[in-house]
C-alpha cells in the first residue's frame, strides 16, 4: 500500500515494485542511482542492482554466521537443538550429494549446502509482506527496493553461470580437453559406431556439435531462469494480491478505512496491526480460545478494510502457505540440478 | 528483465560464500558429526558387549548358586548322617550304661546277700554254740569242738 502523497495507479504500483535500485553511469557520464526504469535501462550493462546485491550479501553473511557459529561450537557430544537442526540440514545435503554424485570432490557438498541455504534465505524474503521493506526504504529516502534477490534475473543467472563454469571445469578435469570435445562431437550420433562413410563424418559431427552445445548451454539457462521465473511469478502474485485488496477497499470499501478516502493515515494501519497482534497475543496467553480468536481476527479485518481487505488477507495467507513449498522446492531443485550437472560433467557417458 | 553487471558481482559473491562454506563450515561440522557417529557406534557396541557380559555373569551366578545349593544339600545330608550316628552312639552308650549299672546292682545285691549270709551263719553258729552250751550245761571246750561246729555251720 503505497500511501504516499500521490496515490499511484495500479500499473505504477506494480512497476515500482518490480524496479531494482540501480547504480550505474548515466548517459551524461555521471555515476549515480537511476530514477525510474528508463534511466536504469539507459545505463546499459555496466550497472548494478544495489538492492539485489545488498540483500543477497546480507543473507549470505547471515547464512555464514548461522552455520559458522554452530561449526565452531560443534563437538561430538550431545548436540544442542540448534546444532541438531543445522546438522539435519547438513545431513540432508550430504545424502543428496552422495546419492547423485559418485566422484570425489571436496567442493561439491559445500557448494550444494551454500546454494541450498542461501537460495532458501533469498527466496524466504518473498514471505515478508511486499510493502514493508520498500516502505521503510522510502521513509529513509531510497526510492526503489526489491527485496527478493532471486526475483532478479541477474542474481539467479549469476549463480547459474558460476555453476556453468564449474561444469566446464569439471568436464575438463575428469575427461580432459580431448575427452570433453570428443563428447561434444560424437554424441548423440556416433558416426564410428553407426558405420558411416568417412565423407559424411564432418556433417554428422557438426550436427552433433550444434545439438550438444545447445544442451550444454541449456543447463545454466534452465537453472537460472527456472528459479527466476518461479520467484518472479510468486512475487508478482503477492504484489497483485496486495494491489487487489488495497484497490478493492476503496471501491467495495465497507471498512473503517473508507472514511479516510484516498489518504489513509499511518496510525490507522498501526492501530489495525496492533489490534490483530493483541488478539493473537491473547490467544497465545490462553485468554482466548482458538475459535474466538479466528472470529475476532476476521471481524477486525472486516472492520478495517471491508470484504475486499479480508479477501485479500485470506488470499495472501493462502498464497504464502503455498509459497513456503515453492521457495523450499526451488532452492532444493537448484541444489539438486547443480549436483546432477556436475555429476554428469565428471562421468563418462 | 535487464541483465547487467549485477550478474558478475553475484557470481563473485557466490564463489566467496562457497569458499567460506568449504573452508569454515563444512569440515568442522562434518568432523563433529562423524565423530559423534563413531561414538554412538562405539557406545552401541559397548552396550552389546555389556549385555553379553551381563548374560555371562548371570549364567555364572546361576551356576554358582546351583553349586552352592548342591553343596548345602550335601552338608545337610552329612549332618543328617552325623545326627543319626550320634543318636545311634548315644543309644548304644545308654544301653551299655544301663547294662553296666544293672550288673553293678546285681553284684551289689549278691555281695549284700553273701554278707548277710555270712553274718547269718556267724550268728547261727554263735546261736548254735550258745544252744549247745545251754543244752550240755557245761563248758564246751571250744577248741575241741571247733571242728564240729564249723562242720555244723557249713551245713546251715
Amino acid at each position: 500500500m503505497a500511501s504516499g502523497s500521490e496515490a499511484p495507479t495500479s500499473g505504477e504500483y506494480i512497476q515500482h515494485h518490480l524496479q531494482n535500485l540501480t547504480f550505474g553511469q548515466h548517459p551524461d557520464g555521471s555515476w549515480g542511482i537511476a530514477h525510474g526504469a528508463q534511466e536504469a535501462a539507459a545505463m546499459g550493462f555496466w550497472a548494478f542492482h544495489v538492492d539485489t546485491l545488498m540483500w543477497s550479501l546480507v543473507l549470505g553473511v547471515f547464512f555464514y554466521f548461522m552455520f559458522r557459529n554452530t561449526a565452531k561450537k560443534a563437538n561430538s557430544g550431545v548436540p544442542t537443538r540448534f546444532q541438531a537442526f543445522i546438522e539435519t540440514i547438513i545431513e540432508f545435503v550430504d545424502t543428496s550429494v552422495k546419492d547423485s554424485f559418485h566422484g570425489t570432490s571436496r567442493l561439491i557438498a559445500p557448494l550444494a549446502l551454500t546454494l541450498f541455504v542461501w537460495i532458501f534465505f533469498m527466496n524466504l524474503m518473498d514471505l515478508i509482506p511486499v510493502d514493508w521493506l520498500p516502505e521503510v526504504a522510502k521513509a529513509t529516502g531510497v526510492s526503489y527496493q526489491k527485496v527478493v534477490p532471486t526475483t532478479d534475473v541477474n542474481a539467479t543467472m549469476g549463480m547459474a553461470i558460476t555453476v556453468f563454469v564449474l561444469i566446464l571445469v569439471y568436464s575438463i578435469r575428469f575427461k580432459g580437453v580431448k575427452g570433453f570435445l570428443g563428447e561434444l562431437v560424437f554424441n548423440p550420433l556416433n558416426p564410428q559406431q553407426l558405420g558411416m562413410p568417412k565423407v559424411v563424418w564432418p556433417f554428422v559431427m557438426a550436427f552433433n556439435l550444434i545439438l550438444e552445445t545447445v544442451s550444454l548451454l541449456a543447463k545454466p539457462v534452465s537453472l537460472g531462469l527456472r528459479l527466476f521465473g518461479n520467484m518472479y511469478a510468486g512475487e508478482l502474485i503477492f504484489i497483485l494480491i496486495a494491489l487487489v485488496f488495497t484497490a478493492g477497499s476503496g471501491v467495495v470499501g465497507a471498512g473503517l478505512s473508507s472514511i479516510f478516502g484516498e489518504h489513509i493515515p499511518w496510525w490507522f494501519w498501526a492501530v489495525s496491526v496492533l489490534a490483530v497482534f493483541a488478539t493473537l497475543w491473547l490467544n497465545l496467553k490462553g485468554r482466548l480460545d482458538n475459535k474466538k480468536t479466528l472470529w475476532f481476527v476476521f471481524a477486525e479485518l472486516l472492520l478495517v478494510g471491508g470484504l475486499a481487505f479480508l479477501g485479500g488477507q485470506l488470499m495472501h495467507f493462502g498464497w504464502a502457505v503455498f509459497h513456503i513449498l515453492v521457495i523450499t522446492l526451488q532452492a532444493f531443485i537448484f541444489m539438486m540440478l547443480t549436483i546432477v550437472y556436475l555429476s554428469m560433467a565428471s562421468e563418462h557417458h | 528483465m535487464n541483465m547487467n553487471a549485477t550478474l558478475i558481482l553475484q557470481s563473485i559473491a557466490m564463489m566467496v560464500f562457497v569458499w567460506f562454506c568449504m573452508k569454515f563450515i563444512w569440515p568442522p561440522l562434518l568432523k563433529a558429526m562423524d565423530e559423534r557417529r563413531a561414538k554412538i557406534a562405539d557406545g552401541l557396541a559397548a552396550s552389546d558387549r555389556a549385555e553379553k557380559a551381563l548374560a555371562d555373569a548371570n549364567q555364572e551366578v546361576e551356576e554358582q548358586i546351583k553349586a552352592a545349593r548342591d553343596k548345602a544339600g550335601e552338608i545337610v545330608e552329612q549332618a543328617n548322617q552325623r545326627h543319626g550316628q550320634i543318636l545311634e552312639q548315644a543309644k548304644d552308650d545308654a544301653v551299655s550304661e544301663r547294662q553296666r549299672q544293672v550288673a553293678a546292682g546285681e553284684a551289689e545285691i549278691t555281695q549284700s546277700a553273701n554278707q548277710a549270709r555270712e553274718e547269718l551263719r556267724a550268728t547261727v553258729a554263735n546261736l548254735a554254740v550258745l544252744g549247745a552250751r545251754q543244752i550240755l550245761e557245761r563248758e564246751v571246750d571250744e577248741e575241741a569242738h571247733r571242728e564240729l561246729l564249723d562242720k555244723l555251720i557249713a551245713e546251715i
